[in-house]
């Protein structure tokens, strides 16, 4: 029986059925490794979308990080480099410099990013790089096991603050996004999630900007996702959600931190 | 026509960085090289080179790996720190076989050290450095003009080969000053195509990946033989030496770089005395001259390796000659370079120890 139903699934019968919605071509269909409910997937999903929708699937680089996403490129259907843990930006700058006339982006995790990054975070955004920085916040390090990351609430608890985050011992959640916001550098700075069907096609919108104010040469286009870990943070994806919403949001609320002039 | 300036070994490498075509710079202020990045930001800038003054060496390494994976012909120098902060980025380059030109103009370690010459970081050239089973092609320059000739080579060897290729020099060569003729070098007519960079995918071909992941230990066996199979090759190729006064010699004074010079003034000094010493120089640190030493060995009285360092190549020679000659060793360290007259002092040490204690041919 199971195997009926999964035979039903993989070739389904589509006869008299209207196409309303599919998936971008630019997902090279390979499946997802990540835990279920993961954010991850659904980043993935909605930049491929974003920048076949935009028709510059043959322009774009993107740069992998290490983390959870290390295998970004197992999944888009793009020319891709994977990045040493925490220089995406630093790829990324490189190959806009070399080929100024292509879209770039990276995308990192928090770990990546705000911790063993910092610096190339900085000051990519601070020399104004024309790339879009895609940030994927989920207050832990998820691929080596659930420990602390910069971005980790207080009295959260993680494999490596067993009892929760203090400040006497780790100091305080970094708010990095805040940070590159303050840059001039920056043209475009924002906050999203994937949490709900809404939230999803907010950060579309904001993914097409960043593309858009990449194309005019603005400066750097920032956007962090704060995202869950289900297996992480030990709950089920229902739970991650709504942790996220209650937790995650009044540290880091969604809305836009810098917009262009 | 050749065209002949007064120049520092830096500024030669750099001027030479220019007419070879090299389309990138990324780096990071550090003396005794920082004319390198100076000489670029200035006169390549003008001559159409990006030019990068990174946040660090960690930014510069991994620039330059985004650069060559989008196909551009790329470079970063540094010195002796600076280099050990790149290491992570060059195993990364090595796997990932991106060619590219690494230029360490190195100085007097370990720790911050000193910013007078050294060649402590032979180990961390030739040996690996970074983590992992990889190699860099390493040249070492002995003169200015070998600063500006060797820049071509490194770029072509690094395309032909797909292999990160370093110029291993020191302080001394990158400060003094002397006449350099840049040879003739069209860019154009060496360009070879670069079918994997990633430079946007066509509908033509699936996406190119630049990546060094392999989660299943059989594939990263392979890539790990794939890259073996292409440092044979390299060996096989491009080994590169000078010999001088050789032919007749009973002893022979190896060493690299700067110090051959200085080695071969010692060894001139000691013939005059009667004693038939030649020098063999190293011109790729790797893949290293060993057969020409081995074929050389056995008729030998000894071999006296010099160096600006506690004695890190002499290990190769050892390696080389498998004892079919005595090897000794005379160095400097902490910035110091030997002069002609105490290498000379060591190579009679050396002369009459052997005499006094030959070794059976074997």
């Amino acid at each position: 029986m199971a195997q009926e139903i999964l035979q039903e699934i993989a070739t389904p019968d589509l006869e008299g059925m209207e196409c309303v919605y599919e998936r971008t071509g630019n997902l090279l269909g390979t499946r997802f490794h990540y835990c279920p409910g993961c954010g991850h997937s659904v980043v993935h999903r909605v930049l491929m979308e974003v920048i076949e929708e935009l028709g510059i699937t043959e322009q774009t680089v993107g740069i992998a990080p290490v983390g959870c996403s290390v295998f970004a490129y197992n999944y888009m259907g793009i020319d891709m480099q994977e990045a040493a843990h925490g220089r995406a930006s630093a790829v990324a700058t490189a190959v806009k410099r070399v080929l100024p006339d292509k879209y770039v982006f990276s995308y990192q995790g928090d770990g990546d990013l705000a911790a063993i990054g910092t610096a190339e975070t900085i000051h990519t955004c601070n020399r104004g790089e024309n790339i879009l920085m895609l940030f994927i916040n989920n207050a832990i390090y998820g691929m080596t096991g659930g420990q602390m990351a910069p971005t980790t609430l207080l009295g959260m608890k993680t494999s490596t603050t067993p009892t929760g985050r203090t400040v006497e011992v780790a100091g305080f959640p970094l708010k990095i996004t805040d940070i590159v916001a303050t840059l001039p550098g920056t043209a475009y700075v924002t906050r999203h999630s994937v949490h709900t069907p809404n939230a999803v096609r907010q950060l579309k919108k904001a993914i097409t900007k960043g593309f858009q104010y990449q194309k005019e040469k603005r400066g750097t286009c920032f956007i962090e996702v704060v995202s869950n870990c289900p297996s992480g943070w030990k709950m089920t994806p229902i739970q991650a959600n709504q942790w996220l919403v209650e937790n995650m949001f009044p540290l880091y609320p969604p809305g836009d931190l810098r917009t262009p002039a | 026509m050749s065209d002949i300036r007064l120049m520092k070994g830096n500024e030669a490498l750099a001027e030479a960085v220019i007419r070879s075509g090299c389309q990138a710079y990324f780096g990071y202020p550090i003396t005794p090289q920082s004319e390198v990045l100076e000489y670029l930001a200035d006169e390549g800038r003008q001559r159409g080179m990006i030019v990068l003054q990174a946040e660090s060496e960690v930014a510069s390494i991994n620039m330059v790996y985004g650069a060559a994976g989008a196909g551009a012909r790329v470079m970063t120098s540094s010195s002796s720190p600076g280099i050990s902060l790149m290491m992570e980025g060059i195993s990364y380059i090595a796997c990932a076989e991106l060619p590219c030109l690494l230029v360490n103009v190195s100085r007097g370690g370990p720790g911050l050290g000193t910013i007078q010459p050294s060649q402590g970081d032979y180990f961390q050239a030739v040996k690996g450095g970074g983590h992992g089973d990889y190699r860099l092609i390493v040249l070492a320059p002995s003169t200015v003009q070998e600063m500006a000739d060797f820049v071509f080579d490194a770029f072509d060897l690094a395309d032909k080969y797909r292999n990160p290729a370093m110029i291993l020099t020191d302080g001394a060569l990158g400060q003094m000053m002397e006449k350099v003729a840049f040879k003739e070098y069209d860019p154009a007519a060496h360009k070879i195509p670069k079918p994997w960079a990633t430079t946007g995918k066509p509908p033509t071909r699936p996406p190119n990946v630049i990546t060094t992941l392999n989660m299943q230990s059989e594939q990263m066996e392979e890539v790990n033989k794939r890259l073996q199979a292409k440092y044979a090759d390299i060996q096989e190729h491009e080994v590169r030496y000078e010999l001088l006064d050789a032919d007749d010699a009973e002893y022979l004074v190896v060493a690299y770089g700067l110090m051959a010079r200085i080695a071969h003034r010692a060894a001139e000094l000691v013939r005059t005395k009667g004693h038939k010493v030649g020098l063999l120089r190293p011109i790729t640190l790797w893949p290293y001259p060993g057969e020409i030493l081995r074929s050389l060995a056995p008729r030998l009285q000894g071999i006296l390796v010099v160096e600006m360092n506690a004695g890190q190549m002499v290990e190769d020679v050892r390696l080389s000659v498998e004892g079919r000659t005595p090897v000794s060793f005379y160095g400097r360290m902490g910035g110091i370079i030997p002069s002609p007259d105490e290498i000379a002092e060591a190579l009679e040490r050396m002369i009459t120890t052997t005499v006094a204690h030959p070794v059976e041919a074997n």
